[in-house]
């Protein structure tokens, strides 16, 4: 058995909530460079491009955060069962580094009583997802979610009969009904099967990986190029200002689901994809 | 890129077409959310406002805490659909701008045309480069509102696509489908 300290654990998600918040992803980051490319020169869509990029260039220049929206803090944990977490509790160890990152780092605190609308001042508590694994390491992940995509995200229980076609459709549709309201172009997490919960939870691990990454199931990837394809033929564009990538990417995540339904989830990403991890 | 002073003046107004983009320099008096739904209740109730509103711009935002020597931290615009509802009234009132992200309804597009307004893209997920824009923030009302609360803002070089003009001219409207 391994002993880990819950300060590691608050100071991990601090580093990683504060580095968060101040970069993007370095796959993000080249897929919108490739959409700068691929959008004609002097367009709406080219300018709303080139200046999301010269963004992140001023964000690291000045330690300023990409997106003043610093997000609802996600954090995915997967704990090896080997581990003894020694101090405090584990979900307030997580929020506590949430609460110093948000306050050190200048970041906006963005949550609230969802009937009052009363700022819990701090940013927490955080939305916390923990998985144990085999092991004796803890893999943290901090994805801080922007609210104007997430608004726009959307759970269908297809029949099985719909099957692929019909997961597809939902994806596409979920995007167009969206239009120029999350930030495009966006990065969509399908989740795929499971329960009703559980599939929206698989939409948001999606989100994890890096933009353009593939899942390794063959029919499932297909999905991802298929979903992507049509996408990008609704012309959407960067802003809703119209053009060629309407998103980055699209990303499935699939469990097993029961005979009577397809459930499927689907969770958008604005373009500002931060993303960071670690292992302990 | 054209450059549009704030205040905005009439004839400024009528010059500005959809799809064009521009740099904002002037006043800018934020609001979203919970700040529209404060205003429209002290309507509501016959009080007068804590600022006025006419000629103003609204920019839909919500900035982080300035660090040291900024007046502003990071501060883009969020999505204006969710203002739809409150605008209308609030162009009524003599609003002559607003700044958010994002198509708006037909009765705000209306609304626009019939009050002679202009509603401008600027770019979301910006908010390192808007806040940066950001010469001088004073909070104007709403102060239990945090982020939400109404700030005056002096800003410079503020990126934006003119989105809904006063004739009807509309970006989000234009063909989409690519062949």
């Amino acid at each position: 058995m391994r002993i880990l300290s819950s300060d590691a654990i608050e100071e991990a998600v601090c580093r990683l909530a504060k580095r968060a918040g101040l970069r993007l992803t370095d796959a993000c980051g080249r897929a919108l460079e490739e959409a700068e490319r691929a959008e004609e020169s002097g367009s709406a869509a080219a300018f709303a491009l080139r200046t999301v990029r010269e963004n992140a260039r001023v964000a690291a220049a000045e330690r300023m955060p990409v997106c003043q929206d610093t997000g609802y803090a996600v954090v995915l944990a997967e704990i090896g069962q080997d581990v003894h977490i020694e101090g405090k509790p584990f979900a307030e160890a997580v929020n506590d580094g949430v609460r110093r990152a948000y306050a050190e780092g200048n970041f906006r605190k963005s949550v609230c009583d969802p009937l009052t609308r009363v700022n819990t001042g701090d940013n927490t508590p955080a939305a916390v997802h923990t998985e144990l694994t085999a092991g004796d390491r803890v893999r943290l992940t901090f994805l801080p979610k922007g609210f104007g995509s997430e608004n726009m995200s959307r759970l269908f229980m297809l029949t099985p009969a719909e099957g692929v076609d019909g997961i597809v459709k939902a994806v596409v549709e979920t995007v167009r009904l969206a239009g120029s309201k999350p930030c495009p172009p966006v990065y969509v997490g399908v989740g795929i099967g499971g329960t009703f919960d559980g599939c929206a939870f698989l939409a948001k691990k999606a989100l994890t990986r890096p933009v353009g990454s593939r899942h390794p199931r063959a029919d499932v990837a297909a999905i991802e190029e298929e979903a992507l394809r049509k996408i990008n033929a609704l012309g959407i564009g960067a802003q809703g200002f119209g053009g060629r990538v309407t998103a980055l990417g699209v990303s499935c995540e699939v469990a097993p689901t029961h005979i009577a339904g397809l459930p499927v989830a689907v969770n958008i990403q604005c373009h500002c994809c931060r993303c960071e991890s670690a292992e302990l | 890129m054209k450059k549009i002073d704030l205040p905005l003046r009439d004839d400024v107004i009528d010059s500005l077409r959809a799809g064009e983009s521009v740099l904002l320099s002037g006043t800018l008096l934020t609001g979203r959310d919970c700040a529209h739904k404060r205003i429209c209740e002290m309507l509501d109730r016959g009080e007068k406002l804590p600022f006025p509103l006419e000629g103003q711009t609204i920019y839909y935002a919500g900035p982080c805490p300035a660090p040291a020597g900024k007046a502003c931290g990071s501060c883009g615009p969020t999505t204006s659909a969710r203002m739809d509802s409150f605008a209308p009234r609030l162009l009524e009132l003599g609003l002559k701008g607003m700044v958010g992200k994002g198509e708006r309804s037909a009765a705000v597009c209306e609304a626009i045309a019939r009050c002679h307004a202009v509603y401008f893209a600027a770019i979301g997920g910006a908010g390192a480069l808007y806040g940066n824009a950001i010469r001088k923030s004073e909070l104007v009302a709403f102060p239990d509102l945090l982020s939400e609360a109404v700030y005056r803002f002096e800003v410079e070089n503020f990126p934006c696509v003119v989105a809904v003009d006063c004739h009807g001219g509309n970006i989000y409207a234009a063909p989409k489908r690519q062949g």
